[in-house]
């Protein structure tokens, strides 16, 4: 009975999200202000039908009603509730569910948070994003319907949530993610508008920037989540894999980074119109396509689950309808007038202009290394893939580039610097960045380039930005005050760019100072390694809610002293049969200690992994730095003080142009 | 002629962004030579047509009852196959989880001058209904060489001179 009614709540939904693509946008062409003002109500609508449907799903999932297909493809009654909760979106339907209730919360959250915006623009942004729903909900109901049936052969226990994802990480990874990916729609929906009637203007660029900033703050945690899950929970120590459904993820990070500073420079200079509503369209269609490349099964890739050609081809359609006719849109309204702005050589619109050469360079470094090897495939032209060392190879020079340019520019101004002045300003980051970076080499025992290259970079990030807030703090009233003077948008770039320089020196330093040993060990074995000795005590057994597990007992010692116990595990879980691996970690933010149990090698003996991980922590940990700089610069005041103003204008606007004037404000 | 200072910075602009991208596309050229893997099936591994010492990526499944381990250390041997051929590996390292003989396996390495592939990295995947496309051409493939193979009355041809699909 609710399985049904959840089918039923998907199909309102979809009709509400068709009415909401048309309705309101038609209102807007016509000018017509009876029509916009249904955009809100039907937001919310398509948004209550979208969140019934899933909290039904849910339902299922709970009660363990195994008559739903994919409940009982997806999960167990041996499941912890939590675990069935997280089942939900386990599988395909149930995280393309995800990804629409993500979609619908992301309208109802522009419907409610834009009363200031004029009607004509809600309405139009509202009716994107409801094109875009239509897309995907018509995806859902046609092809991948998850309160699908299994009547009258119901079965008595469900096939259980690949072990893989019965794990915290996979708890908030995914929601975390979509609400990046899904978030891009927002800036998306505003740059069609924007395209639509014809309002590509500062105000415009203002109204994107806080929802992409939050998008984007969304996917640096799912993107962190999912390495630091992959970490642990692979069982082979790696944070990075340049697997393609990390690309995937990737893609739209880099070009959503990149819209965002191009968004900035259009606000506050009204420069890059053009450029900035590209950006948008391409880091949605990226977007899209990671969903494409990972619900469609295309990929040779842990994370290929499902394989389906009907889906792949009507995701592919989707992708292909979305960038041909936004591209379209693109090529016949785009502002082709000159801007007059001028500015010179070393000003911030050229240091921004140069980070996003870098970050689209990089983009389509990684689109390249992703599609080639899926192309080749497409035309029969042979199968390849493409190794991490093209990406460690290519990427790695232009982060470090990025990298020098940032700190460079920080300290430039808008429309003229002195290039000379950055030149003096820099002298001290680049003196602190020799030393410490020198140092790093001294403490981990060696030189290498590549390491010296990021290490250096981080630390020229981190000093230039240091310095820069050094200077702007200087006031009369002290350090405190002019501390406190300073914007939390300030702030929270502060917090984003510091958070890109720890990433960078985690990355550095673990990659190159990292140490992985593989061997046969014996009770009473022991192992030493960058200074700890690894003390192999033996195995026990353990028993788990629904697994059974080999538990590995390791003690660990540093100078005689001992540092920790270390237990990793090696799972078999009762329904699939599957043998796991979970990785035992020892973890701090100078290093961590990795063991994992591999095989069994004969009565007593066991193939065993351990790395010794310096400061890959910070990987994280910056990622975190940029997600909560992303919030915090959201939260700045002048977000809330301006919408104010506008509303004021608006209002003035309405008074003088009396009620028979449509309230559309073409420029 | 003196050039006008707007379309000097902007020729600037021009210059830049050209030396980024022959930059980036000459990286990315020299890296992908460097770092392209080709596919290669059990049937193309025996017939000898893969070039020695050169990385390669090989897949197919594991043939029962041929892993054996060495017990001292590390070392573990298997043969892969398509069903109609195979090839040796040798591997030394922790193998994953869902490694076992009648799985399907991709693994990546070089062939060595006594025909056995050394496998630096070996990969099984995450989920026991998943098989790698790969690896599921291959076995179709050598599937469809076997029946045409059968059709011929070419009953016992040596593997390597059997048809392989285009590739």
């Amino acid at each position: 009975m609710y399985p049904e009614l959840g089918q039923f709540a998907l199909i309102l939904a979809l009709l509400l999200a068709v009415l909401l693509s048309i309705v309101p946008l038609a209102g807007s062409i016509t000018g017509r202000e009876s029509l916009q003002l249904f955009a809100r109500p039907l937001a919310a609508g398509f948004f209550v039908f979208t969140a019934l449907a899933f909290a039904i799903l849910t339902h299922a999932f709970m009660v363990d009603d195994f008559s739903v297909a994919y409940v009982a493809n997806n999960s167990n009654s041996m499941l912890p509730w939590y675990f069935k909760f997280s089942a939900v979106w386990g599988g395909h339907e149930g995280s393309l569910l995800l990804w629409i209730l993500m979609l619908a919360g992301w309208t109802l959250a522009v419907s409610v948070f834009s009363r200031h915006l004029p009607t004509v623009m809600t309405s139009q942004v509202l009716s994107v994003l409801g094109m875009v729903s239509v897309g995907f909900l018509l995806f859902i109901v046609l092809t991948s319907n998850p309160f699908d049936r299994l009547l009258p052969n119901v079965p008595a226990d469900g096939a259980d949530l690949n072990p893989l994802l019965q794990d915290f990480g996979l708890i908030i990874h995914p929601p975390l993610l979509y609400m990046g990916y899904v978030g891009f729609s927002v800036a998306f929906a505003f740059a069609i508008a924007a395209l639509i009637n014809g309002r590509l203007d500062a105000a415009w660029a203002r109204w994107s920037r806080p929802w992409t900033t939050v998008a984007w703050a969304f996917l640096s945690l799912g993107i962190a989540l999912g390495s630091w899950w992959a970490y642990y929970e692979l069982g082979w120590g790696g944070w990075w894999f340049w697997d393609p459904v990390e690309n995937a993820s990737l893609l739209p990070w880099l070009s959503g980074t990149a819209l965002m500073h191009s968004l900035a420079v259009t606000e506050k200079r009204g420069v890059f119109k053009s450029w900035t509503v590209l950006l948008a369209i391409v880091t949605f269609s990226l977007s899209l396509l990671g969903t494409f490349l990972v619900r469609s099964g295309v990929l040779t890739s842990v994370h290929a689950f499902a394989s389906d050609p009907e889906r792949g081809v009507f995701l592919l359609g989707l992708l292909g309808i979305t960038i041909i006719s936004s591209l379209a849109l693109y090529a016949l309204r785009a502002p082709v007038v000159h801007s007059r702005s001028r500015y010179g050589s070393y000003s911030r619109e050229i240091f921004l202009m140069l980070n996003n050469v870098m970050l689209v360079a990089a983009t389509l470094l990684v689109l390249v290394g992703t599609l080639y090897p899926l192309v080749l495939d497409f035309l029969d032209l042979g199968r390849l893939s493409i190794g991490e060392p093209f990406f460690n190879l290519t990427f790695s020079p232009l982060a470090i580039a990025a990298g020098l340019l940032l700190g460079a520019g920080i300290f430039s101004r808008w429309k003229k610097t002195d290039g000379g002045w950055i030149g003096r300003k820099l002298l001290w980051p680049l003196a602190v960045s020799i030393l410490a970076a020198t140092a790093i080499m001294v403490i981990y025992g060696g030189f290498e380039p590549w390491a010296f290259a990021g290490c250096f970079t981080a630390v020229w990030i981190t000093a230039a930005t240091l310095t820069d807030i050094w200077d702007k703090s200087a006031s009369k009233k002290g350090r405190w005050q002019g501390m406190r003077r300073l914007s939390r948008s300030y702030y929270g770039m502060v917090l984003g760019h510091l958070g890109v320089a720890i990433t960078m020196l985690g990355a550095s330093v673990v990659s190159n100072y990292g140490i992985e040993r593989e061997i046969r060990m014996v009770p009473g074995d022991s192992v030493t390694m960058a200074g700890y000795q690894f003390n192999f005590l033996g195995m026990t057994q353990r028993q788990g809610a629904n697994f059974t597990a080999n538990v590995g007992n390791f003690e660990v010692f540093r100078d005689g002293r001992a540092v920790s116990t270390i237990r990793p595990e090696k799972r078999e879980y009762q329904v699939r049969r599957d043998m796991m691996t979970e990785a035992g970690i020892d973890a701090s933010l100078s290093r961590d200690l990795f063991v994992a149990v591999g095989e069994q090698l004969s009565s007593n003996a066991w193939a065993i992994r351990i790395q010794y991980k310096p400061l890959i922590r910070c990987l994280w940990l910056g990622a975190l730095f940029m997600a909560c700089g992303g919030f915090l610069a959201i939260s700045d005041r002048r977000y809330r003080v301006r919408s104010k103003l506008a509303a004021k204008v608006a209002a003035q606007e309405e008074a003088a142009g009396g009620k028979s004037a449509p309230t559309e404000a073409l420029s | 002629m003196a050039m006008h200072p707007l379309r000097k910075k902007r020729l600037t602009i021009v210059l830049f962004l050209l030396a980024g991208v022959a930059v980036a596309v000459g990286l990315t050229t020299y890296a992908l030579r460097q770092n392209i893997n080709l596919f290669y099936d059990p049937t193309q591994i025996a017939s000898g047509e893969v070039p020695l010492d050169v990385r390669i990526r090989a897949g197919g499944m594991v043939e029962d009852g041929s892993v054996k381990r060495d017990p001292e250390s590390l070392r573990v041997q298997f043969n892969v196959t398509d069903f109609n051929s195979s090839f040796p590996v040798e591997y030394v390292g922790i193998l994953p989880d869902l490694f076992a003989e009648g799985q399907g396996i991709v693994a990546m390495g070089r062939i060595r001058q006594d025909g056995f592939f050394v496998a630096d990295q070996v990969l099984a995947k995450h989920d026991e209904n998943y098989m790698s496309p790969e690896v599921n051409e291959a076995l179709e493939r050598a599937k469809a060489a076997n029946k045409s193979a059968m059709t011929d009355s070419v009953t016992d041809s040596l593997p390597g001179q059997q048809p392989v699909g285009a590739y």
